[in-house]
């Protein structure tokens, strides 16, 4: 706020004073600070963090706090019951190893494809670099929603229904990491290659040595990306499997949802939702600069 | 990062040009040839078959009167999409689908530009708002639907104590088809509203602040200034989050599947192609149709999204 704008922040502090500058500490200054700066921002926040708040407070409390007409805000204490109930009704352990595999697998490979080609596009004469960059542009914006089907009878009719490969297959192929790297490898200077290309480095070594490591912000940016998606992704193992032995955590809290579907089973569902929400929730605490950046990636260069 | 990019140019130009006077295809370009092939080859193998190649079958089983496992099929060349078209349900899933598709870009785009101008104040704890207004887009759709299911109960949901509490009965938020799509709309918004609210707010960071000091000296009050220069400045960031949210609109999935398994009141062009393949009757023709109506709405989408990032290109 300029304090030479003739049109006064606050104008009912009343017509008897002489108008004057506004101070930092001046009660209408601090008014302002507060309603314009503190209400909204505490308002928003409090609108997303409360229902998962709500979330674990319920995953401690027992059929006969969740059951009742007077609503009790906190547990009676930290009771795991709901947790061990979760954990026994459906293999939720097991749901957790293969969600972790899927995760780990699927991201691994996924970023070690993205950074090879987008290597391959920028450092290695090809005739055909731009027709090739086209299609992965165009395969960016397909939407993998509308190939459930076509993909669900190929991978079942080669036997990947039930089984961890069949979940992982058809999202290997990455147009998203490959667009992202291949914009960030254009930014770096020729000259450290060039170097390299004098000491006589190959491009296996001029990609391991020397790209990736100036690279690891772009990288950890796709890595995590990936990770976050691999992890929540749902239509595609619903579709494949059948079985609670290959199922993710997704798909098995849907399997948890039917068996506990009445009143009394909310605070073991939430207890099941707690333990699919809060590992990412943990990394996005911890990277969310790299996430953000990645998943809002084009709102700035587009 | 513009000068580097001619740099670059430069120096490839430079050490291109010997190899080309030893001849296209001497062993340099062999070698390179071989190369780019082994390290792009694997990446562009799997894309062509899991997303392109699923483009053409599509079409290809929308053609066919088949059901899902079942050895035999039938061409039926257009009937699936007049079926589809002429069905009693194509009024309700377009008109669902129009609806949700509507309101939750409007919703968080809305919301979205007033979370930024919130995060936008320069006060202490921005940083920290920020994250949690963008957590819940990262979060899984299923996880954040139970939990919303729960909030949403009518017996022993949250809500249904607040509405208790000013004398009123709680809504059937799950037996009400009508409901049920305001109820899977409103969390919808709440998953997705942070992401537009940090894209604006990085719009908002880069609006020009000489143009914004200058109509705050010539008397601008802080309302006058949001709606007469930062609102057409925001422009192109506008245009970016309605494309990119319409398309995530258009394919959501996860929220509806877990508050609705139905589909009762909530059954999109997605969750129709769905429910009609893996649901209870395994029509896998009919169900192709559908995506390729789909896949079509949103091919519109983007090409008019590139023509717009074209003719920005040519402006400036």
């Amino acid at each position: 706020m300029s304090t030479l704008s003739p049109v006064s922040p606050a104008p009912a502090t009343g017509t008897d004073l002489p108008p004057e500058r506004s101070r930092p500490f001046s009660r209408a200054n601090l008014a302002q600070t507060v309603v314009g700066g503190y209400v909204p921002l505490i308002l928003a926040t409090l609108v997303v963090v409360l229902p998962l708040l709500w979330m674990l407070l319920s995953s401690f409390k027992q059929p006969g706090e969740i059951v009742t007409t007077d609503l009790k805000v906190l547990p009676q204490g930290l009771n795991l019951d709901n947790y061990r109930v979760a954990m026994t009704t459906v293999p939720f352990g097991r749901f957790f190893i293969n969600s972790l595999i899927v995760t780990t697998v699927g991201s691994t490979v996924k970023v070690i494809l993205a950074v090879l080609t987008a290597y391959a596009l920028v450092f290695v004469r090809f005739p055909f670099k731009n027709v090739i960059f086209i299609v992965i542009l165009v395969a960016l914006m397909v939407p993998p929603q509308v190939s459930i089907l076509p993909n669900y009878i190929l991978i079942a009719g080669i036997g990947g229904k039930n089984t961890l490969w069949g979940i992982i297959l058809p999202g290997l192929g990455t147009a998203f990491g490959t667009f992202l790297l291949r914009q960030h490898f254009m930014t770096l200077p020729a000259s450290i290659l060039e170097a390299a290309e004098i000491d006589g480095a190959g491009h296996w070594r001029r990609l391991w040595q020397v790209v990736a490591p100036v690279s690891l912000p772009s990288i950890a940016t796709v890595a995590l990306v990936t990770v976050v998606s691999e992890w929540n992704d749902y239509i595609w193992p619903l579709i494949i499997t059948d079985r609670p032995e290959t199922m993710t955590l997704p798909v098995g809290l849907t399997l948890l949802q039917n068996s506990e579907g009445n009143g009394a089973g909310w605070g073991i569902l939430m207890a099941g939702a707690m333990l699919v929400i809060v590992p990412i929730l943990l990394v996005f605490a911890a990277l969310q600069r790299y996430i953000v950046a990645g998943l809002t990636q084009g709102s700035v260069t587009g | 990062m513009t000068k580097q990019l001619t740099d670059r140019r430069a120096a490839t130009a430079v050490t291109v040009t010997p190899g080309r006077r030893r001849g296209r295809w001497s062993a340099r370009t062999r070698r390179d040839f071989i190369v780019f092939l082994a390290l792009a080859l694997p990446n562009l193998a799997l894309i062509a078959v899991f997303t392109y190649l699923p483009l053409i079958n599509n079409i290809y089983y929308s053609t066919l009167d088949w059901t899902l496992g079942s050895a035999s099929a039938t061409v039926v060349g257009f009937d699936n999409y007049i079926n589809f078209f002429t069905s009693a349900d194509a009024p309700n899933v377009l008109g669902t689908t129009a609806t949700f598709t509507i309101v939750t870009v409007g919703g968080s785009m809305v919301l979205g530009l007033l979370v930024a101008l919130a995060l936008n104040s320069k006060v202490r704890g921005t940083t920290f708002a920020r994250s949690a207004v963008f957590a819940p887009y990262v979060l899984s759709g299923v996880g954040v639907g139970l939990v919303w299911l729960f909030i949403f109960d009518p017996g022993y949901g949250v809500l249904s104590w607040l509405l208790r509490g000013l004398g009123q009965q709680s809504p059937q938020w799950i037996n009400d088809p009508q409901l049920s799509l305001v109820m899977v709309i409103i969390v919808y918004i709440w998953k997705n509203l942070g992401y537009c609210a940090v894209v604006y707010l990085s719009g908002l960071q880069s609006l020009p602040k000489d143009v914004m000091e200058a109509a705050s000296l010539d008397g601008a009050n802080g309302f006058r200034r949001f709606v007469s220069m930062s609102v057409p400045l925001l422009s192109p960031t506008t245009f970016f989050l309605l494309i990119t949210t319409m398309l995530s609109s258009l394919q959501a999935f996860d929220l509806i599947r877990i508050m609705t398994p139905l589909g009762n009141g909530t059954s999109t062009l997605i969750y129709e192609a769905y429910l009609q393949a893996f649901g209870a009757y395994n029509r896998a023709g009919y169900s192709a149709s559908i995506s390729v109506v789909l896949f079509a709405i949103l091919l519109v989408i983007t090409v008019l999204q590139v023509r717009f990032v074209e003719r920005k290109v040519h402006y400036s």
